[in-house]
């Protein structure tokens, strides 16, 4: 086929560069929005999904994970002695209150973990290391919250929950949802930072025995350990998630954002692909008067789309590496993993292409004989 | 000898609201191949809504059309491109040449609708562009070429689908009078040389001369079917007041 398509598209540069435009700006919204939601959804479950545990038990009526309810530690025997329990131990994640050397406060959340443990371990770890935490008033933290919570280096002494915490180490990347950053600590340190009793804990994590069925010990911790909640990690994880996103509201805002993206994106598309059409519809009269079927101006209609597509995507996505990468020295990072980056490209192809069947319409009507009009 | 066009009894109405304009009116006309056909008659008289029904681009309301032996007539608007692909070439008074694609490609884009490979469409292009003079032209955009040229590109095209029947819209009317004599010597050659059935509506009193066969339309009905030898003087002097007034 002679490259009507392409020259159509590329006759007019003014018209080619709004739609592009409007392309780029829809995907980098689309990029951005999902990848804040994908962020923020990452973000909610950090902790449960690097938690290694297999089971989460929790007080009755727990909704996720910053929700958590202190209950008697001495249940971790009862949990330990149902048959499948490979490894449980127990662990404090609580708000609390940071106090900075200027003398202002900011709210964490403690972590309160069993160092000699495989399970809830700080991950990531850019400096010093797990066993750091063992000496007192250990505390490690994410570099992202440095400046938020006033630390400068490692060896500096602040105070949470009015008692003495030293930094030890710090990771990278572990972002908390709630703008409080995560601060890991020995378990009796995080009673202490917490504010919490010698005899308390707030979730037990269990770990399977190897072999071990998931539905029958979880059925048998419920039926020997009285008033707790037992939930899988996955499930725990999507609780969690699931009220973050939807039920504060957050989620749906950017999902929302996410949408009009799209709408703006294939409004753009769909006005200048139409006005395009629009200025050749003589061209398309002529082709139907020469016996080209509709599908053949079809195609000329969505080759254009589909090149507009291709183009607008490779510099949407130009310029959405530029954002994703910029977020990530910053509190909301914006994920963009390569399956959205590949989805991206179908949704881009799938609005252009769609923002073109309002062309298709306009073209349906045309009368050839049009074409005999001077 | 088989008509390529035989027209019976047609009749055409607009529908307009509860009522309708009867643009043709029980026209009967045939074209033979090897006959260059000219339809005169004044503005609105229903010239160019005939040859859009001879040229299955309009349906008939009523009536018989057989285009290279087959009835247009009941055809269903799916089937007439394929017919109109298959028979007919079409020649604009504006050229209708697409603006973004070469001479060569203008060309190109008929054979590639006939189906025709990418590399077999650029070898006929070249040779129907020589055949009308403008081989050197292959790469020129419509925009680099004068009005003759254009239409030469177009006949070009029309060709190119090696078409029974070329179907002409004013072909010289947007023509000064030496391009349009060339215009129409290669129309003239068309019909007596290759044994097209030529149809040209015009009001160019100019190039009358050409014709075979003149067809005059009033009102929607046949009002004259001369042959050439036997064309009238007067219908000769009819053509140029209109003409010359404008009325065309």
């Amino acid at each position: 086929m002679p490259p009507l398509a392409q020259r159509n598209l590329f006759h007019d540069k003014v018209r080619l560069a709004v739609t592009l435009t409007g392309i780029v700006f829809s995907v980098v919204l689309i990029v951005v929005q999902l990848g804040l939601f994908l962020g923020f959804t990452t973000a909610t479950s950090n902790l449960i999904d690097h938690s290694g545990a297999d089971l989460w038990i929790t007080s009755k009526n727990v909704p996720y994970v910053e929700q958590g309810v202190a209950f008697s530690e001495r249940k971790l025997n009862q949990v330990r002695a149902v048959p499948g329990v490979g490894d449980a131990q127990k662990l404090i994640t609580r708000w609390t209150q940071w106090k900075r050397h200027d003398g202002g406060q900011d709210s964490v959340q403690i972590v309160g973990i069993n160092v000699d443990d495989k399970m809830e371990r700080p991950w990531n770890l850019v400096q010093g290391s797990i066993e750091d935490l063992k000496s007192p008033d250990a505390v490690i933290l994410d570099e992202l919250y440095k400046q938020k919570l006033g630390v400068t280096g490692v060896g500096e002494v602040f105070e949470i929950g009015g008692y003495r915490a030293r930094v030890v180490g710090f990771t990278r990347g572990i972002r908390s949802f709630t703008t409080s950053p995560y601060v890991f600590t020995t378990f009796k340190n995080a009673q202490n930072f917490a504010n919490l009793r010698e005899d308390q804990t707030m979730f037990i994590l269990v770990k399977l025995a190897p072999g071990a069925n998931l539905e029958q010990v979880r059925h048998d911790l419920l039926a020997n350990v009285k008033d707790v909640e037992v939930f899988k990690t996955a499930e725990f994880s999507r609780m969690t998630t699931f009220y973050w996103m939807f039920t504060t509201g957050a989620g749906v805002a950017v999902l929302i954002a996410a949408v009009l993206g799209l709408v703006v994106g294939f409004v753009v598309v769909a006005q200048t692909i139409y006005a395009t059409t629009v200025d050749h519809i003589r061209e398309y009269g002529t082709l139907k008067a020469m016996g080209a079927p509709n599908s053949y101006v079809y195609k000329v209609i969505m080759k254009q789309a589909a090149i507009a597509a291709v183009l607008g995507y490779a510099l949407g996505m130009i310029v959405s590496v530029f954002v994703v990468n910029g977020s990530q020295k910053g509190g909301a990072a914006i994920l963009m993993p390569p399956p959205m980056a590949v989805g991206m490209f179908f949704l881009t192809l799938l609005m252009c292409v769609g923002a073109a069947l309002v062309s298709i319409n306009k073209v349906t009507r045309i009368d050839p004989a049009m074409v005999f009009k001077g | 000898m088989q008509s390529a066009i035989a027209v019976r009894q047609l009749l055409k109405k607009y529908e307009e609201g509860t009522s309708g304009t009867l643009a043709l009116r029980g026209v009967d006309v045939d074209v033979h191949p090897g006959e260059l056909l000219m339809l005169m008659g004044p503005s609105g008289s229903g010239k160019t809504t005939l040859l859009s029904i001879m040229g299955c681009i309009l349906t008939a309301t009523s009536g018989s059309v057989r285009v290279a032996g087959r009835e247009v007539v009941g055809l269903s608007e799916k089937q007439l491109p394929a017919l109109r692909l298959e028979h007919i070439g079409f020649v604009f008074q504006g050229f209708n040449l697409f603006p973004t694609l070469t001479a060569g490609e203008n060309v190109e884009l008929m054979l590639d609708l006939k189906g025709a490979s990418s590399s077999r469409a650029k070898l006929r292009a070249h040779e129907l562009l020589e055949q009308v003079g403008l081989g050197e032209k292959y790469n020129a955009f419509p925009a680099d070429l004068s009005g003759g040229q254009k239409q030469r590109v177009a006949i070009a095209r029309a060709l190119a689908g090696d078409p029974g029947i070329i179907l002409a819209d004013e072909p010289t009317a947007a023509l000064d009078s030496h391009t349009g004599r060339t215009v129409m010597e290669m129309m003239t050659e068309l019909a007596h040389k290759r044994g097209r059935a030529v149809v040209i509506v015009t009001h160019d009193s100019r190039v009358v001369n050409y014709a075979d066969r003149i067809v005059r339309i009033e009102d929607g009905a046949i009002a004259g079917n001369t042959e050439a030898e036997t064309v009238p003087p007067e219908l000769l002097a009819q053509s140029l007041p209109q003409a010359a007034m404008g009325l065309a």
